[in-house]
């Protein structure tokens, strides 16, 4: 090709092995009884469950929205009825459970109506929202939500590079998309380049899959720069391949959107033609089952096929298998249970065996041969970092750029003490993070405690202040009231009542013989007489 | 002589001047320290350390009133964290002062009878409710001081562990074989 390219340092060789599945064309995986969707697929926020348990879905309903702006929204995969909304098995490497639907099939695989966009002619907000509503994320292994990621922002993206290298071993789920689906590919870059706004679009290929790069150069229209890149790990990495092919690099802590360039995967591409031009929500993927399997190949996978499952498609594991990896040798992770789910971000499931997989070697004390330096695609110093990581001294790890880590594994493919160097890396990530959360709580707590102290002298001070006016008015109130002719009235019958009140009080208290009509009084001098009249009778009587 | 004498007792007086008017000027208002103790403690204001919030054991610590290792909420890190800051050595956590598991409080609803008790208690405002009325806990906001529980009139505060999930998951300290040296 014409364009120059511009090698990274350090990379690996190590053995293709794409021969297994590549051979194959992508296979349907036939409807299952039961899916499994997890609600947190992507990075960012976990979807929030529309649906739940005893409910009817059909294929293609929504059923978890995206929550948040770093989200995206989760679909059924086929109709039928909701089993239950809860946790459980997810492909992850720490085995925890997480929120899933769980979705019994009705056999009829009933569609709901699906809406193609006019994107030509769609507003680009409108746009990326219906790409967010349609679940879409990075198929390439980050499934960041790609409805950000078409978001050109204040930043102008000059360059559009579609990433088609596939560099890891075993994986060729991109290669036979590629070959298979190349004009729909390209389709959907058209798409990405119409929202993003740029002129240039590249596609980059290793130079171990000819038959895919004929395809997309076939496929692509002039404008379109379909690029063969040497084979080399890890120059599938978006910083690796965006320098590869253009020179640029990418700012340490940044992406490579600072520097104007997007990159997407091939996956993701076909999944936008189909969300945009079909209007499918992300429904299925390509996932390469390969390694100590009977059939290995490719398989066009519904998201929450059980992994147990898309195995036995493959014709199950040969005997002596040694356990399965959910990506490829250099990145993945062991599986640890095989109910887990095919996920928007499983690209292959791997079957190992004891001959290529053996285990782990001892390992032995860092000579410091600077072996891990010079093979480092991101020009660190893997070394340095392993030796503070391990001492747990996390501030000097990351001043060795910890963060700019891509968790390839070419530094301990290359260890000659076969030093598990990603692991202690993740480590110490994950520590970092953890802190860096902890530390925003606290200020958060700090700030609340802060305000709390704040507001209750503030309400002390409202009640002293009103107090105060209080006793205030009152003052006033007794000033102004001699001037008020009515006031002074009602005061004087006040202060009557009040006068009468106190004599009362003081004990003469009347009788009730007291003031009475002369009336009253005569009849009661007439009774008075009578009585004195008998009385002396009386005594007469006794006498 | 004497003009040598007067030129080093100008400038001296010239300089003595400049440095008290910087003083006066460039005045710092609050201790630095007490800041950087400060943002070490991790601001659960639950007084376990014996007082009334994270800034008071802050400001004792930089006085040297209190000693480093008072905090459970900090553990073994924050006093080691502590240690380095202030050029002591790091000892272990007090007496009785294990740290526990990370917790939000919970309240049953059923039971609440909206008394306000805890909503006065809770250093960080993180409860809501008014007279009579249900109360509940904002879980983001929650500290874990546990200090809603003692005015509880009935008990209906629980304390609940925060469990790992897929988004807090860390990676484990890798442990690995190490071949023998021969």
């Amino acid at each position: 090709m014409s364009r120059k390219l511009h090698p990274f340092n350090g990379g690996v060789h190590p053995d293709g092995h794409k021969e297994p599945s590549n051979a194959t064309p992508i296979r349907a995986m036939p409807l299952l009884p039961r899916y499994v969707v997890p609600l947190r697929q992507h990075i960012g926020a976990p979807a929030r469950p529309l649906v739940r348990a005893g409910e009817r879905v059909a294929r293609g309903q929504m059923i978890g929205a995206a929550e948040g702006y770093v989200s995206t929204a989760a679909h059924a995969p086929t109709s039928g009825s909701v089993l239950a909304v809860e946790p459980r098995a997810v492909p992850h490497p720490s085995g925890l459970f997480d929120l899933c639907v769980v979705i019994e099939a009705d056999g009829e695989d009933r569609a709901v109506e699906l809406q193609p966009l006019d994107w030509r002619n769609l507003d680009a907000s409108a746009l990326r929202n219906r790409i967010r509503d349609l679940g879409l994320a990075g198929l390439g292994g980050a499934v960041f939500p790609s409805y950000i990621k078409l978001n050109p922002g204040a930043q102008a993206i000059h360059t559009l590079i579609l990433n088609g290298a596939e560099c890891e071993p075993w994986i060729t789920c991109d290669d036979r998309l590629m070959r298979e689906r190349a004009a729909e590919i390209v389709l959907g870059a058209e798409i990405m380049r119409h929202a993003l706004g740029c002129a240039s679009v590249l596609f980059g290929v290793e130079d171990n899959k000819p038959e895919a790069l004929a395809a997309l150069r076939a496929a692509a229209p002039t404008d379109m720069e379909v690029v063969s890149v040497p084979t080399l790990y890890p120059s599938g990495g978006g910083k690796q391949l965006t320098y590869l092919l253009t020179g640029v690099e990418t700012p340490t802590g940044g992406r490579s959107t600072d520097v104007g360039i997007q990159v997407f995967n091939v996956g993701t591409a076909y999944s936008l033609y189909r969300a945009v031009c079909l209007g499918e929500p992300l429904l299925s993927r390509v996932v390469t089952v390969t390694g100590h399997v009977a059939e290995p190949g490719n398989f066009e996978t519904r998201i929450g096929t059980p992994l147990a499952d898309l195995l036995a498609a493959a014709g199950g594991a040969l005997p002596g298998a040694v356990g399965e990896i959910i990506g490829g040798p250099m990145m993945g992770f062991d599986l640890l249970d095989r109910v887990a789910p095919v996920t928007k971000s499983v690209n292959c499931l791997l079957v190992k065996d004891p001959r290529l997989f053996p285990a782990r070697p001892a390992a032995l004390p860092c000579i410091r041969c600077g072996a891990c330096a010079r093979a480092c695609p991101a020009d660190l110093q893997p070394f340095e970092m392993y030796w503070f990581s391990r001492a747990k001294d996390f501030g000097k790890a990351q001043s060795y750029d910890l963060f700019d880590c891509i968790e390839c594994g070419c530094c301990a493919y290359v260890c000659p003490s076969h030093i598990p160097l990603v692991d202690y890396f993740r480590y110490a990530k994950s520590e970092i993070w953890e802190r860096e959360r902890d530390k925003r709580e606290a200020d958060q707590a700090r700030r609340r405690h802060e305000f709390k102290e704040f507001r209750l002298e503030r309400e002390k001070q409202e009640k002293a202040e009103k107090f105060a006016k209080a006793a205030e008015k009152q003052k006033a109130a007794a000033g102004t009231e001699t001037a008020n002719p009515e006031e002074a009235r009602k005061k004087a019958i006040l202060q009557a009542a009040l006068e009468r009140a106190r004599l009362a009080k003081e004990g003469v208290t009347p009788k009730n013989t007291d003031n009475l009509p002369a009336a009253v009084e005569k009849e009661i001098a007439e009774i008075d007489a009578r009585r004195e009249r008998m009385g002396a009778k009386q005594q007469g009587g006794e006498e | 002589m004497i003009s040598a004498i007067l030129v080093m007792a100008g400038i001296g007086l010239v300089l003595g001047g400049v440095l008290g008017w910087a003083s006066i000027r460039y005045r710092v208002e609050d201790d630095p320290l007490v800041e950087k103790i400060d943002a070490i403690l991790p601001q659960t204001q639950c007084g376990q350390c014996g007082f009334p919030g994270c800034k008071p054991y802050a400001e004792a610590i930089s006085k040297g009133e209190a000693d480093i290792n008072l905090c459970p909420p900090g553990g073994n890190d924050g006093v080691k964290r502590l240690a380095e800051l202030l050029g002591v050595e790091p000892k272990p956590l007090g007496a009785g002062m294990e740290p526990k598991p990370k917790a939000v409080a919970v309240i049953d609803e059923n039971t609440c009878i909206g008394c306000t008790l805890c909503i006065q208690a809770c250093p960080v405002d993180a409860i809501v409710g008014a007279a009579k009325q249900m109360h509940s806990i904002i879980a983001e906001q929650c500290t874990g001081c546990e200090l809603c529980l003692p005015p509880c009139p009935v008990d209906c505060i629980s304390m609940q562990v925060i469990r790992e999930d897929v988004a807090t998951w860390k990676w484990r300290y890798p442990v690995h074989m190490m071949k023998r040296a021969a």
